[in-house]
């Protein structure tokens, strides 16, 4: 599967806010292989291009910088903060967040699909953070988008995959888009879940930089994020109600 | 100004080592102190006009090792145990009421997480915690009390560290010319913080915003801080009825003022603390720009004659004085 023409080395993608250090950041990039870091330009700019300190040694990872517009709240700020990003990072891959509620973060999607209009028109490959709704993917794919970035749960809860239902609907209707679940990952069976599901990758952040040991729990998502996508190709058996004996019943001598 | 406390600063180098410390933050006034407590003839000068013109100014005080270890290195704590007790026998007004840590009722499960990583606590109801903070009573079921912790109100405690520098014969110079000449001196000690970004690889400015706020409705004897998944904000009293509320951790080198959002939080975590905060007037808002290496963790650091004492991060208060004895110790040529 191709990201807007770009084959990934991994499927786990990190975020790099929270961490306790940039040193234990790097060693949970390096422990988990991810395939793309993202990175938040607001939220560590204070207003201002005042994060090169932090902005350079992110670049210096040597992994594929996906810049994100995370507290952004209407469209004007997610389109000057994609501009900066792109300015900054020297990339027109961007991760489109524009939240439309503050308790939850939930994705505007009316918002959200205008945004990722202006700037797929401007040339930007855009990532958008939204619900698992349907209608918006559509609108979000019409508007340029070729990859969708639904959420498992609210951003930093670690629910794990909400809505098991929606999720799987989204990938059955559309299984040539690239789909990553993105927000309220929590453990590393919830990453194998989303890849059992036939999602495309995962996207963590705070499950890895809270945690006691980020590097450690980097490895173990980089296992399960493997494992998911391995189970998904082997072709994973249907569910059932009733058991089905694993060995014939016919021919024994009672069948109680 | 300067400052001379005694008539035996020109005496030939090898008996006593003339020392320039450059900054007189708190990295730099500990270790000034350190030094010239050894023995050292030491200077210190100040490119700012008073002593604390940088992050030391704008800290909380916090002196809590074992809450620490909930984000830094077991390190952070093993070297800053005895730092209590340094900073009693050095200044006055060192609190040593312990230190309690809550939580919102929406963030409660945050406590457990901050109790796996952290230890010499107690765990405290509702009643322990109106017994330790009686104005806190009825408004927190649980929490921790690390009754070893203690804090200082940094300011006060720069100067105080001045006027003991003076007393052992050093000097305090400050506004002085950021290229001093270091002729005539035997060893510097650069303590100069985010300043030194261009002398030393790998530092970074971290950027923290505190309030300082008078509230004359809330008395706390011993600072609080409030779990957050996201800042750890905490609270500490000082003298007159003043809170220190601090701190975000941007990571950012912007020296400008504070933003709104930073704001919104700081005063949401002490109005959740006790909604008569509400009433509190805002003396002051301040950022400063903590030093930090990538690791997070403070160094002591040689080049030439020169001894850089830097990366202090959020550990300006707890870390120097071990970090001031290195480099004492390498001045002295112990090491």
């Amino acid at each position: 599967m191709l990201f807007y023409g770009t084959e990934l080395s991994s499927r786990l993608m990190l975020g790099t806010a929270q961490y306790p250090s940039p040193e234990i950041l790097a060693d949970a990039v390096r422990a988990a292989r991810a395939g793309v870091v993202t990175v938040s330009l607001r939220r560590e700019s204070a207003g201002l291009r005042a994060g090169q300190a932090f902005w350079s040694m992110i670049r210096d990872l040597g992994v594929p910088v996906l810049p994100n517009t995370a507290g952004c709240h209407t469209v004007k700020d997610a389109v000057t903060t994609a501009h900066m990003a792109r300015e900054v990072f020297e990339t027109d891959w961007i991760k489109l967040e524009v939240i439309g509620e503050s308790d939850t973060l939930q994705p505007d999607m009316f918002a959200l699909v205008e945004a990722a209009r202006i700037l797929s028109e401007e040339g930007f490959k855009v990532f958008p953070y939204m619900t698992e709704d349907l209608v918006g993917a559509e609108r979000l794919l019409q508007a340029g988008c070729e990859v969708l970035m639904p959420w498992g749960a609210p951003i930093g809860s670690g629910k794990g995959l909400n809505n098991l239902f929606g999720l799987r609907a989204l990938r059955a209707h559309f299984p040539d888009v690239p789909l990553v679940v993105d927000a309220g990952i929590g453990l590393p069976s919830h990453a194998a879940q989303a890849m059992e599901l036939g999602y495309d990758a995962v996207l963590i952040n705070t499950a890895v930089a809270r945690a006691g040991d980020p590097a450690a729990m980097a490895a173990a998502f980089r296992l399960a994020v493997e494992a998911g996508q391995i189970a998904r190709r082997a072709d994973p058996m249907e569910e059932r109600d009733m058991a089905v004996p694993s060995t014939p019943v016919l021919g024994r001598a009672v069948l109680a | 100004m300067e400052h001379s406390g005694s008539e035996q600063a020109g005496r030939p180098s090898g008996a006593r080592p003339r020392v320039l410390v450059r900054g007189a933050g708190v990295a730099g006034l500990v270790t000034a102190v350190t030094l010239a407590e050894r023995g050292a003839d030491v200077t210190l000068v100040e490119i700012g006009p008073r002593v604390g013109s940088g992050a030391s100014w704008m800290a909380g005080g916090m002196l809590a090792p074992w809450c620490e270890a909930e984000a830094a290195p077991p390190e952070v704590t093993r070297e800053s145990v005895d730092s209590l007790d340094w900073w009693d026998a050095h200044v006055p007004g060192v609190i040593r009421n312990g230190s309690l840590v809550l939580a919102p009722p929406r963030d409660v499960g945050e406590i457990a997480r901050f109790a796996r990583r952290t230890s010499h606590f107690e765990m405290v109801d509702g009643d322990a915690i109106a017994g330790l903070e009686p104005d806190l009573g009825g408004r927190f079921g649980k929490g921790l009390f690390f009754p070893g912790e203690g804090h200082v109100d940094p300011r006060a405690a720069l100067c105080a560290l001045s006027d003991r520098l003076v007393d052992l014969g050093g000097h305090v110079r400050c506004d002085a010319p950021p290229d001093e000449p270091d002729t005539g001196y035997d060893r510097v000690v650069d303590c100069t913080g985010i300043a030194a970004r261009s002398r030393l690889s790998g530092l970074r400015g971290v950027r923290g915003e505190m309030l300082l706020l008078r509230c004359p409705d809330v008395t706390l004897r011993r600072s609080v801080r409030m779990l957050h998944p996201r800042i750890p904000v905490y609270i500490v009293p000082r003298a007159d009825h003043l809170f220190m509320v601090g701190a975000t951790m941007v990571e950012s080198e912007n020296a400008g003022g504070m933003t709104l959002r930073s704001m919104v939080e700081l005063l949401t975590a002490a109005y959740v603390l006790h909604p008569a905060f509400g009433e509190a007037e805002i003396v002051e808002s301040g950022i400063g720009l903590r030093p930090a290496y990538p690791d997070n963790m403070p160094a002591v650091t040689r080049e030439g004659r020169t001894v850089y004492v830097n990366g202090m991060y959020r550990h300006g208060f707890l870390l120097s004085p071990a970090r001031a004895r290195q480099a004492a110790d390498i001045v002295f040529g112990a090491v």
